[in-house]
């Protein structure tokens, strides 16, 4: 059984860490995931399981965060209460556990009406607080939310996210502080183009004392082309694109717009990590995992620590 | 249902859905949610906004709408009391009270059962 969440550890150790988004694949083979976490061995110290990311189908974090586990590479599974209930959320948890799971990533879940089945039922039997709460009464208490006692508690590190840059915006640091109470032990934020924006979000968070009790990792997108980045402006929930960001890449010949996105990520990068309270970063490539490795490189995060007597990610056991 | 619980309701759903757009969740926490109800969210979240609010303030799924907890946070703003409930941790949805009377099951203290696994209100 794998021992306990080494990204806990590297964060309860002070370190700056490095996550990953890893592509959601829509393959029976188990190689398709294998290829692309292949890519990031090495360059981050966990690899986020995205769970029917925007609410297209694709194959589910569970089986995804199990296959990483059993390449030894440490997954962050994420789950939504989108397309599960109370019964199915916990029996997942669990399941995720005896599977080796140790870091989960509970949150609402694009709508299905920006997927491909908006035609589908929505979920939302509890909401994504009342899940985290779930979560950590499984951990803390050894209990379902019915009450009943588990035989073997799983052991959770916990996460969550936050929005910071959706109204309404005095609301988001008290939102965060409920997530808190309820059991997240750690944050990834939605993607960070307007960076004064989310260092008085990080401020407010300070004020009310909580960048003391969690850690918080803000996400920084990878655009891979003038494309792409017109896609997550317009396409994606919640995700505020700046103008001038998709017209530097605009203006940019297309041989050179990815070199472009990743010099944009690193000066992101560097930028929030100067604010206090960041905690490490969270690295979306959005099926571009050759670009997390590039930024990571660009900006001298590599190699990743080791915390001895456990290895870096796909390091030797 | 009972006689007394629906002569109840027949007063109470007309009242709250001309006033609310109530969704007779049977468990109002309107005080709490600065009288916009968070069972029009079309995710039902009962504890804030979901990160997809968009920049002008509008439902991610129906983006001619304002978004139900944007109307929550600004209504909380103006409340003279409960002010600070908007902070606190709202337990799971019981569904089997749907389509009845909030009133009553205040007064009888059935919308104030949670599970027995939720200590969510110990630790807000």
């Amino acid at each position: 059984m794998p021992g306990p969440s080494r990204l806990a550890e590297l964060l309860r150790d002070g370190r700056f860490v490095v996550t990953a988004e890893l592509t959601s694949t829509n393959s029976a083979d188990p190689e398709a995931t294998w290829r692309l976490a292949e890519v990031l061995r090495g360059s981050v110290d966990a690899v986020n399981c995205t769970d029917n990311t925007g609410a297209h189908v694709h194959m589910s974090s569970l089986a995804a965060a199990h296959l990483l586990v059993e390449k030894g590479i440490e997954p962050i599974m994420q789950l939504t209460v989108r397309d599960r209930n109370r019964l199915a959320l916990q029996a997942d948890l669990l399941g995720a556990a005896a599977l080796g799971v140790r870091n989960i990533v509970l949150m609402s879940g694009d709508d299905v009406t920006v997927g491909d089945h908006p035609e589908a039922r929505r979920i939302y039997d509890i909401d994504s607080m009342q899940l985290i709460e779930v979560a950590a009464g499984m951990r803390d208490r050894g209990t379902y939310l019915s009450g009943r006692t588990l035989d073997q508690a799983p052991s959770f590190f916990i996460g969550a996210v936050e929005n910071p840059f959706a109204p309404p915006l005095e609301f988001r640091p008290l939102r965060l502080q409920k997530k808190v109470r309820a059991g997240a032990d750690f944050i990834q934020t939605q993607l960070v183009f307007d960076v004064p924006l989310f260092a008085r979000f990080m401020s407010m968070v300070g004020d009310l004392g909580l960048t003391d009790k969690v850690f918080i990792i803000p996400s920084i997108g990878i655009p891979r082309s003038a494309r792409g980045a017109r896609f997550m402006r317009e396409k994606v929930p919640g995700l505020h694109v700046p103008d001038s960001l998709v017209d530097r890449l605009e203006k940019t010949p297309p041989a050179r717009q990815s070199q472009e996105g990743i010099q944009i990520a690193v000066e992101l990068l560097n930028a929030v990590r100067q604010i206090p309270g960041v905690a490490g970063v969270h690295l979306i490539g959005i099926k571009w995992e050759e670009g997390v490795v590039q930024v990571a490189e660009a900006a001298g995060l590599l190699p990743r620590p080791t915390l001895s007597p456990l290895a870096t990610v796909g390091g030797s056991r | 249902m009972r006689v007394l619980e629906r002569l109840v309701v027949a007063v109470e759903k007309p009242l709250k859905e001309a006033v609310w757009d109530c969704r007779m969740c049977g468990q109002c926490i309107l005080h709490s949610t600065g009288l916009s109800c968070p069972m029009r969210c079309p995710k039902n979240l009962r504890n804030g906004p979901c990160g997809g609010v968009r920049a002008n303030g509008n439902c991610e799924v129906y983006p001619d709408k304002r978004c139900v907890w944007v109307e929550a946070w600004e209504g909380s703003r103006r409340m003279p009391v409960f002010k600070d409930h908007i902070e606190h941790l709202q337990k799971p949805v019981d569904w089997q009270l749907q389509g009845t009377s909030s009133w009553i099951n205040l007064v009888s203290g059935r919308d104030h059962e949670a599970p027995k696994g939720w200590e969510g209100h110990a630790r807000s």
